[in-house]
């Protein structure tokens, strides 16, 4: 603290004493904790009857993998799924609090939600908030409009797309779906398709790995196939099994029941003072 | 000027003049695999000045020798300095006039020392070269990048190539391809780079090496497809959104 500052009483509101602090903790060279960022591969496509949504479940916390097997398909309403790629506390808390809204308004309204409300409901957030919510959407469904897909940036735009890709892993995603993708794909062509491209998420980027999951939503049905392929599965099984070190002999057993040694006040003012 | 401490040695400002800081005319990627003959590479022919295309004519493929092929990315005028170091080696190559000629191999090595010692001190030759040749029917693809990483492999990309191009090949080569099939797999490769990479120019051109020689083909363009519903009404459904 310097000698020219004068102690002035907190006023309320928030405290900024610690930012100084911080910056003179980076400037010395400590590193401030990482977020839990998802590091992904997710993708979306649209086919002949809706839309599928496709996902790696690698978390990773820098360079460690935090949660093998995590879900990036996220509910919004009953006929829009989102995937999330970015930070994973800001795709969860920024898709749960879109879905609440579009529940709220489902009531309101009496009718099925449409995907642009989803759209435009998330997009609003992450442009008021200038990019710090660092979430990065593919959003998907099927409304009484039609299947639509749509990716969203962390700092608000969005696009209309037949097929997308986003995460560390989308480079390789969108080189399968750019060499293989058509219009007019039956199910089985657009789930197969969706799973090549998250596998060559899985296997060229190191941000994505482990399971693929789909979702797949046509009108009036939807389909979440969670660990729809698990091309990563653990192959290595040690013979020995967990042996533990020699027996303890056993040279005395005394059980001293609690009761005895503590005393029950039974009073009716016990709670009082 | 006056005379810097010592102790700045090479990262002073006076020394920034001499040495390599930031690349200016690049060349994005090179694409490259062995099929059951030899090599097939390609690269397109743009030369980009920052964000501008300023060169559509730019060849990146040049063969070096009588068994090599060589193609980089990167900074250009690396590549010219790359090419004449690699005459000098070959003229004294043939000056030696014993029957025996440096293979692809050797070529590489020697490109991996060139840039190595370059980024030894500080002054890179700011590209990534593709080395492929045939010598003694052995087929040889390998790639040394601006820091000296070298590595061979049986198909290599350079810059966005890596991103773009290696899921695909990866998937997609096997051993003995056909001279067709390796063109039509090279050709998927580039079309992606074109529809993804913002350098990336439609006017490529594909080199094969074989044991009888090297043949760069004349420029051509990749077909493209942008007739998909969503990109022509991509709001239908969704009036006032983008």
């Amino acid at each position: 603290m310097s000698k020219g500052m004068v102690d002035v009483p907190p006023k309320g509101g928030f405290s900024f004493d610690l930012c100084r602090r911080n910056d003179m903790l980076t400037q010395k060279g400590a590193k401030a904790p990482s977020y839990r960022k998802t590091g992904t591969t997710i993708v979306g496509l649209i086919f002949q009857d809706g839309v599928i949504l496709g996902a790696d479940t690698r978390a990773t916390e820098g360079p460690i993998v935090c949660d093998k097997n995590c879900e990036k398909i996220h509910y919004m309403a009953p006929n829009i799924y989102c995937c999330g790629a970015g930070t994973a506390a800001d795709t969860e808390a920024v898709t749960d609090m879109v879905s609440s809204q579009l529940q709220l308004h489902r009531y309101h309204t009496g009718r099925e939600s449409r995907v642009v409300t989803a759209l435009t409901l998330l997009k609003r957030h992450l442009f008021n908030y200038q990019g710090y919510v660092q979430a990065a959407l593919v959003l998907g469904g099927v409304d009484v409009t039609g299947p639509h897909l749509h990716t969203i940036y962390p700092h608000g735009s969005t696009d209309t797309l037949p097929f997308a890709t986003m995460g560390s892993g989308s480079l390789a995603a969108m080189s399968v779906f750019e060499s293989k993708y058509k219009e007019g794909l039956t199910k089985d062509e657009g789930i197969k398709l969706v799973t090549e491209a998250i596998c060559a998420g899985i296997f060229n980027d190191l941000g994505s790995g482990s399971n693929v999951d789909v979702c797949l939503i046509t009108k009036g049905h939807k389909e979440y196939l969670r660990n729809h392929m698990l091309p990563n599965p653990r192959t290595y099984v040690s013979e020995k099994s967990y042996a533990f070190p020699k027996k303890i002999e056993v040279l005395l057993t005394k059980i001293t029941p609690l009761k005895e040694k503590v005393e029950i006040i039974e009073s009716s003012d016990a709670m009082e003072e | 000027m006056d005379q810097k401490p010592f102790s700045q040695g090479l990262l002073s400002s006076e020394a920034d003049s001499q040495r390599t800081l930031y690349p200016y005319v690049t060349g994005t990627s090179v694409v490259a695999l062995k099929y059951k003959d030899g090599i097939l590479m390609a690269a397109d022919m743009g030369g980009s000045y920052g964000s501008t295309l300023r060169y559509k004519s730019v060849e990146r493929m040049k063969s070096i020798g009588k068994h090599s092929l060589l193609g980089a990315s990167g900074e250009l005028s690396d590549f010219q300095e790359i090419l004449s170091y690699l005459d000098e080696l070959i003229l004294y190559d043939n000056m030696w006039d014993d029957g025996n000629s440096l293979g692809p191999k050797e070529v590489h090595s020697y490109l991996t020392r060139v840039m190595y010692n370059r980024r030894n001190k500080f002054n890179p030759l700011w590209s990534s070269l593709v080395l492929g040749g045939v010598k003694n029917g052995e087929k040889y693809l390998g790639m040394v990048s601006m820091i000296g990483v070298h590595f061979e492999d049986n198909h290599v990309a350079t810059g966005f190539g890596n991103h773009l191009a290696r899921p695909i090949l990866r998937e997609e080569w096997h051993e003995n391809l056909s001279f067709e099939d390796g063109v039509k797999l090279l050709e998927k490769c580039m079309r992606v780079l074109l529809y993804r990479d913002r350098s990336a120019v439609n006017k490529l051109q594909i080199a094969k090496i074989t044991e009888e020689g090297v043949t760069v083909s004349q420029p051509y363009s990749l077909k493209t497809f942008w007739g998909f519903s969503a990109f022509s009404n991509p709001t239908v459904g969704a009036e006032g959104s983008w």
